[in-house]
């Protein structure tokens, strides 16, 4: 016997931002929860990009906070800067990010783990999962320690086998030179799970002292600050900002650069991880761009309580005498002091394709994962799948229904059906363009999408969730009165249309008509709506989208019903698709190695063509009939 | 029911014999026929009762297509178990074809191959022991129709749709890296530029729309061509097989020296027969140039029947024949075996693996055996021309017009000032439904399309 053997329900192993969330899903649901991490210290650490949010990761941000999840109001809590992007586009692109500061982040996110009931936080490194007969039964820590536990969630991030790379320089630590964990993927791998090797990288901080900002242009928040959170009051979020700069790069900095691109690990062929497109190292990019002659640089500060600033734009990991100088090279950083220098990292993850839409392990029974280890990236990417994994692994022990979001409810959906249908060959990132139905997907809708689920999964408050109902509800009943609001082609009508740039009316209208202009809105039209009520800032601005966009939307809407078809097609688990004769060989070996839980994920899989989904429809119904006759005979 | 859909579809062979059904199968079936059929005896479409036949015109608005019996078949006794109308059609294949497209334009899509099959199997009609059977059925027709269709694309139309498609990658991806990185790209007032294009493609898909409209329907066939050596008899078999002297025939060889296409039926397949002049090393010029044709033309068939003459021993010719039918589906004719054989059929075994007919063209010996082959090779779909490379004509024709629809939509949204990221929805149905088209699905296009076009990354 171990020393210590202890028991709970669940066990959290990471206290990155997919750790947190799970770990708060299943204490708030009631288990008796613990969360492993190497360093109580870095507990929601932002080792990377000092911002949550961004285009289609704020939408992730909204989801996550809708359905019961923390990080919204976390950062609503400790930002110093936000900012809605594309505000000047439609309301399905706009998406807010929020400068963070990093300390106040954690000690904050750090401060709410530490008072949730039910929830203990332990520094240790986990080293094996317990696996009995494909159940998980629990894990063991490097001094031998037992947790058993009836589900585990694991969210190790970048952690395992870490290893930081400059120059010729590497480090096996995490990141930050934080311990990294060496053990687990042995044990995951004896557990007969497949993993990959990916990499990513982080430009250099440095002094704030040593910058010169009058040679940068100031980049200001948001006059008026939205907040991440449904529950946040928008008052509490007005406060004063602190400013971002940006700058460039130039010739002198590129050809630095190629100059010492034999002394940089991703060209020599020291890295054997791989890495993300979306956001490539400046080598990178002056390697691939070559005609570009600068690349923007963002300055972002870490934090209020430090000096140190984020040089956005220029990840790296050539070596450290070559970094000061194409550093010292971009105008304003002339004479830069570097406190921490830039570097790319290594690191073991799974391939995701032996997930359930659930998150758990197809192999092993109550094990699911979240995160960065299930080869994404992104703080936000890995807070989604957290909670999702977090709150699975809760229902799989309450012995409840597991939820699967879909590609038509949320960006969740999106980014885990691609994670586990699609393969994957480098970090995952979001992006608006990965989602179909984006147009019914808005950041501003998250509440009215998901609350429902959230509340019923136990995470959301009834009197949350009453509010969203209400909202809806004042939604619904004010477009119907002003689809019915007469508006005559009268002078009056007709001196205001032509006031606002708009075509003169040629014959009775409605107010929602008008509304559907482009140049005329909700607000503006009040001089002729008499009837109306004052509502809330948040009904009027659905009110307003859903009577804009009314055709779109309703295409996108008959495009869901026919994607909900296929969907709703479900494929019994135990089939072998070694039985589905007629099957191309492709298809049955990807088939065979997804296990998709849908006809319509099966169609999303790369070499299964329209005739094999149609050879597999067949199948079913001869399977599913079959299946009902035996379940027949043996319930008499 | 299985499905909503209404789906339509031309269930008889293509050949010229004159009658096409046009089978309609789902739950619009009864409204579409209502729009399209007007009967003789005025009686209204809706009281006819199920299993009946009713004789009228079949028109698009004013235009009358065809005159034709409508057949009504109310579900669920019918063969998909769902409401089922078959037209049968008198004007032969181009005017089947209207008919079809009539029907498409007022509700119907194109069936997908065998989904007539898939249906009444999904919905029960069929014996679910069948199931293997209308599995393979389904792969098989979409294997022919995807080669057919693909097959169609010959020429710039496959290239057209591809540079239209790579167009339309570059302006998504533009546009949403823009709004994916904001602050790296600017995509205001992107609607002039991208209207620009736009107005472009639109043009070229117009085009390609009209020619399919236009449209030189040929009556399509087997094309089948008659190879061999010189004086093997090439031009005798094409005169027997049309039963008049269309082929001038002398002992001389080489008389043929161009290609000669005649249309004939063999019992109720069409064939597209082509004589060629016969393949040997020649400095003839034009016999040379009539050689050249000959095996340019066996290339392109579907069929490809080789004379040899028993009468003369194998030679280098006969290699160089052989070389050029290996990859074609062929049939190979032994002829004059009423006269002194020196070549026969355990020799021809010997040389390529197949089971040659004997036939005498000029006496009409063994032509019904060659006939019965010609049958066999293609209700086994070894000779791959259906039915469904006319609806993958159709089927481009639907997908060519939902593009431009799509476009014409983007269009729209520019004019009436939405911001840009309306553009890209748009864009991407087209996108999507010109891959169709060639047999190319989307994938991560539009993802690879951005990181390899544009810098992102912070």
């Amino acid at each position: 016997m171990p020393n210590i053997c202890e028991e709970y329900d669940l066990v959290v192993v990471g206290a990155g931002h997919a750790g947190c969330e799970a770990a708060l899903a299943g204490a708030r649901l009631g288990l008796r929860t613990i969360m492993f991490t190497v360093s109580v210290d870095s507990i929601a650490l932002m080792p990377c990009n000092p911002n949550i949010g961004g285009s289609s990761k704020g939408h992730l941000v909204r989801e996550i906070d809708a359905l019961g999840g923390e990080m919204g109001k976390n950062i609503d809590k400790t930002f110093i800067q936000s900012k809605m992007l594309n505000s000047s586009k439609g309301p399905a692109v706009h998406s807010l990010r929020a400068q963070a500061d990093k300390q106040a982040y954690t000690r904050s996110m750090r401060l709410v783990l530490e008072n949730t009931d039910n929830l203990t936080i332990r520094q240790a490194e986990v080293s094996e999962i317990i696996v009995d007969d494909g159940v998980i039964k629990g894990v063991k820590t490097f001094s031998g320690a037992e947790y058993h536990a009836k589900a585990v969630v694991l969210c190790t991030g970048t952690y395992l086998k870490a290893r930081c790379i400059y120059g010729d320089v590497s480090n096996y630590t995490g990141p930050n030179g934080l311990q990294p964990a060496n053990y687990l993927t042995d044990s995951l791998k004896a557990n007969g799970i497949e993993m990959f090797r990916f990499k990513t990288g982080t430009p250099a901080r440095v002094d704030k002292r040593s910058i010169d900002f009058s040679k940068m242009e100031e980049q200001f928040g948001d006059e008026r600050v939205v907040p991440f959170s449904f529950s946040t009051d928008p008052e509490s979020v007005q406060k004063e900002q602190v400013s971002c700069w940006l700058t460039y790069t130039n010739e002198e900095t590129h050809k630095i650069i190629r100059d010492n691109l034999d002394r940089s690990p991703l060209f020599s062929g020291a890295i054997e991880g791989t890495g993300p497109r979306y956001c490539p190292s400046i080598e990178d990019k002056v390697v691939k761009f070559a005609d570009k002659n600068r690349h923007q640089v963002f300055v972002e500060p870490e934090g209020l309580y430090t000096n140190e600033m984020y040089l956005g734009g220029m990840s790296s990991s050539l070596p450290e005498d070559v970094q000061y100088a194409m550093y010292r090279t971009v105008r304003g950083l002339e004479n830069v002091k570097i406190v921490r220098n830039a570097y790319a990292i290594e690191y073991d993850c799974i391939n995701p394709m032996q997930l359930k839409l659930t998150l758990e392990f197809k192999k092993i029974k109550g094990l699911f994962s979240g995160g960065q280890f299930n080869g994404s990236s992104g703080y936000e990417e890995a807070a989604a799948q957290g909670l999702i994994a977090g709150i699975n692994a809760s229902l799989y022990v309450l012995g409840r229904e597991q939820i699967v979001l879909d590609r038509s409810q949320a960006y969740i959906g999106v980014l885990i059906d691609d994670l586990v249908t699609k393969e994957n060959h480098e970090p995952y990132r979001m992006m608006t363009s990965r989602a179909e139905y984006r147009l019914l997907l808005r950041q501003d809708n998250a509440d009215i999408r998901l609350s429902k689920i959230g509340y019923e999964v136990g995470l959301v408050s009834k009197e949350m969730y009453d509010k969203v109902c209400k909202k809806e509800e004042l939604i619904e009943k004010e477009i119907e009165r002003l689809n019915k609001v007469p508006i005559g082609a009268n002078s009056e009508v007709q001196k205001f249309l032509e006031e606002h740039g708009s075509t003169p009316l040629k014959t009775g209208s409605t107010l929602a008509e008008l509304i559907k202009r482009p140049e005329l809105n909700y607000d503006m039209l009040k001089v002729f709506d008499l009837n109306r009520v004052d509502l809330p800032y948040d009904v009027i601005e659905q009110v307003n989208i859903l009577i804009k966009y009314e055709g779109y939307i309703t295409r996108q809407l008959k495009q869901v019903e026919q994607y909900k078809k296929l969907e709703n097609k479900k494929i019994d688990e135990e089939i072998d698709y070694n039985d589905v004769k007629s099957l191309r060989n492709e298809a049955r070996q990807k088939l065979n190695s997804v296990r998709p839980s849908s006809i319509g994920q099966a169609s999303r899989i790369s070499g299964v063509s329209p005739a094999d989904i149609s050879v597999l429809l067949i199948y079913l119904e001869q399977y599913n009939h079959e299946k009902h006759l035996k379940d027949k005979l043996e319930n008499g | 029911m299985f499905e909503k859909e209404t789906i339509a579809a031309i269930s008889t062979g293509m050949n010229n014999s004159g009658i096409g059904i046009v089978r309609i199968s789902g739950p619009q079936s009864f409204d579409i026929i209502k729009k399209i059929f007007v009967p003789y005896k005025e009686k209204d479409v809706e009281s006819f009762s199920s299993h009946t036949v009713h004789y009228g015109n079949i028109v698009d608005g004013e235009h009358v297509i065809d005159e034709v019996l409508v057949l009504i078949m109310k579900a669920p006794n019918t063969y998909t178990r769902e409401d089922v109308v078959e037209i049968d059609c008198h004007g032969g294949v181009v005017v089947v074809k209207k008919v079809l497209e009539t029907v498409l334009k007022n509700g119907a899509r194109c069936a997908e191959p065998g989904e007539f099959t898939k249906r009444a199997f999904l919905n029960g009609r069929i014996d679910l022991s069948q199931a293997e059977a209308v599995a393979d059925i389904i792969n098989a027709k979409s294997s022919i129709a995807l080669d057919a269709s693909l097959s169609q694309l010959k020429g710039n139309i496959r290239d057209i749709i591809k540079k239209e498609r790579e167009k339309i990658v570059y302006h998504i991806a533009y546009i949403e890296a823009a709004l994916d990185d904001p602050e790296h790209m600017n995509v205001d007032n992107y609607g002039e530029e991208l209207k620009e294009d736009v107005d472009k493609i639109l043009i070229d898909l117009d085009r390609l729309l009209k020619t399919s409209e236009n449209g030189k329907i040929i009556s399509e066939g087997i094309k089948t061509v008659i190879l061999g050596k010189p004086n093997a008899g090439k031009s005798s078999l094409m005169n027997t097989l049309l039963g008049e002297e269309r082929a001038i025939v002398t002992d001389i060889a080489g008389t043929t020296r161009d290609t000669l296409e005649e249309s004939m039926r063999l019992s109720e397949l069409q064939l597209n027969i082509i004589d060629t002049a016969g393949i040997r090393q020649t400095d003839d010029v034009v016999e040379k140039i009539g050689v050249e044709r000959s095996k340019e033309m066996a290339k392109n068939a579907d069929l490809v029947i080789y004379v040899v003459d028993a009468s003369v021993p194998f030679d280098d010719n006969d290699k160089d024949i052989i070389q050029i039918i290996s990859d074609k589906k062929f049939i190979v004719l032994l002829n004059k075996t009423d006269l002194e054989c020196i070549v026969n059929v355990e020799d021809i075994k010997n040389i390529i693996d197949t089971d040659p007919i004997e036939i005498s063209a000029k006496n009409n010996i063994g032509l019904d055996m060659f006939e019965n082959r010609v049958r066999e090779m293609f209700y086994d779909g070894k000779v791959s021309f259906n039915d469904e490379i006319y609806i993958t004509n159709l089927r481009h024709k639907e997908l060519l017009s939902e593009a431009v629809n799509s476009l014409n939509l983007v269009n729209e949204s520019i004019e009436s000032g939405m911001p840009e990221d309306f553009y890209s929805i748009d864009l991407m149905n087209a996108y999507e439904v010109l891959g169709k088209i060639i047999g190319e699905a989307v994938e991560d296009d539009v993802v690879n399309e951005i990181f390899s076009k544009f810098c992102m990354g912070k």
